[in-house]
């Protein structure tokens, strides 16, 4: 590899690191109630939609598993909130319809760090919902996924 | 590559597997197709895969490459790649690195969903990991001795539109190439991909499960050049179509596996490609703290 070659890939792998460190800092998660703001804004649409695996009695267990496998690292292992996001027992998150937190897993909040998850398939997203709804608000104790 | 390298490369494997915490990936089966979807904010996939390739008028090939996959935010991920090839009866060699940037353009879900993909390539003329398939890349271009192609430098930048949408369990993804040979006065040359793909099941299970069908993805899909400025079109180009799947254990691990075959006379006739990666959550924060970022 050439001089110039060398110099532009330690240059680039710097870039990186230097531009990767500095999107952590917008990562520390700040509690207060605008972070729950991003509900208030699911069209009215959304908002209506009924969960269809409301009376599926396997849709709280299965989302449990989801929710450990790909929620768990940013909002805490008992959706209690963690450092990157927050809790969702509270109110506002428990107040809010099932079509709402499915259009929030649906579309993420990307400028706050919360990727879309519509790669996970419908179904999936709705079962997630239904354990977060079955979740007890900010008691501590939660539903634990079935190992 | 070298011994220091490859020490190297294990030491930090290691010490990733140590100090970051693995994530259940849901993965796309796609090798050459990108969806829409980027990595996790914080996190870091590791990745290797291998390409096998026959090769008409010189030796069948076995290329691969590493990928370093980080979420740096919901919107941008970026990635490195280390290349190599075996060609056999000939010589094991490094051909090059790629530094890839992806940027989702839009914050929400839309009917289709666009992202910017922007590539620096500094690779040898020995490259065959065939990532892409662009301009009149054509399959004599791979017969030409390892000793000869290594000393052609390739200093490329590669732009690419990812469209992409999910829907009713489905992923379509088509990807449009657009790339630039900076040294010399090479035009610009474009190049294609489209895949499809969907989960065995849509619903996860109650219980986690290596075997569930929702963690096997299989699909299809298609690539080839489509010519340069100057003469544009499929006249010279190649063309592949290949079925794809991915195994997403809940163990972390993912496995693809995707053979691949040529459609015309210009295109390798069989190309056997198989991947396993591996992601780590927390990555970030662990970095963001080594170089003194806030501990809560």
């Amino acid at each position: 590899m050439s001089k110039a070659g060398k110099n532009l890939t330690v240059g680039a792998l710097v870039l990186t690191l230097a531009l990767s460190v500095a999107a952590q800092k917008n990562f520390a998660f700040k509690n207060g109630s605008s972070v729950y703001a991003e509900l208030a804004k699911a069209p009215r649409r959304a908002v209506v939609r009924r969960n269809p695996l409301e009376s599926d009695p396997e849709a709280v267990a299965a989302g449990a598993n989801l929710f450990e496998q790909h929620c768990a690292e940013c909002h805490g292992e008992m959706a209690e909130g963690g450092r990157k996001a927050p809790s969702l027992r509270a109110d506002p998150v428990q107040q809010a319809s099932a079509g709402t937190l499915f259009w929030i897993l649906t579309n993420g909040v990307v400028r706050r760090g919360m990727p879309v998850w519509s790669k996970l398939p419908e179904p999936q997203r709705w079962q997630l919902v239904s354990y977060i709804k079955a979740l007890s608000p900010s008691s501590g104790a939660g539903l634990k996924p079935e190992k | 590559m070298s011994f220091t390298r490859s020490a190297l490369f294990l030491a930090l494997t290691a010490l990733l597997a140590v100090l970051a915490a693995p994530a259940l990936a849901q993965e796309s089966p796609y090798i050459v197709t990108y969806d829409h979807y980027l990595e996790e904010p914080g996190s870091l996939e590791v990745e290797y895969f291998s390409t096998f390739g026959t090769q008409r008028g010189g030796g069948d090939f076995h290329a691969f490459w590493a990928e370093f996959e980080y979420g740096a935010t919901a919107w941008w991920t970026t990635e490195v790649y280390v290349d190599g090839q075996t060609t056999f009866g000939d010589s094991t060699i490094f051909t090059g690195f790629r530094w890839e940037n992806r940027i989702r353009l839009l914050q929400r879900e839309h009917f289709i969903n666009p992202v910017l993909y922007i590539e620096y390539e500094q690779t040898s003329g020995a490259d065959k990991i065939l990532k892409e398939v662009e301009g009149h890349d054509v399959e004599a271009d791979y017969a030409v001795p390892n000793a000869v192609a290594r000393r052609e430098h390739d200093h490329e930048l590669e732009a690419k539109l990812l469209l992409s949408r999910n829907f009713k369990g489905w992923n379509i993804a088509e990807n449009t190439i657009a790339t630039k040979n900076l040294t010399g006065g090479n035009p610009w040359e474009f190049g294609y991909a489209v895949g499809a793909s969907r989960p065995l099941a849509l619903k996860a299970s109650a219980k986690r499960c290596n075997f569930c069908r929702e963690n096997f993805i299989a699909g299809v899909e298609m690539y080839g050049g489509l010519g340069d400025r100057y003469n544009f079109g499929l006249h010279d180009t190649s063309h592949y179509v290949a079925p794809v799947a991915a195994w997403n254990m809940p163990s972390d691990w993912t496995l693809r596996l995707s053979p691949g075959f040529g459609l015309n006379d210009d295109s390798h006739r069989f190309l056997l490609r198989w991947g396993v990666s591996r992601e780590f959550s927390g990555f970030g924060e662990m970095v963001g703290r080594l170089f003194g970022g806030r501990r809560q």
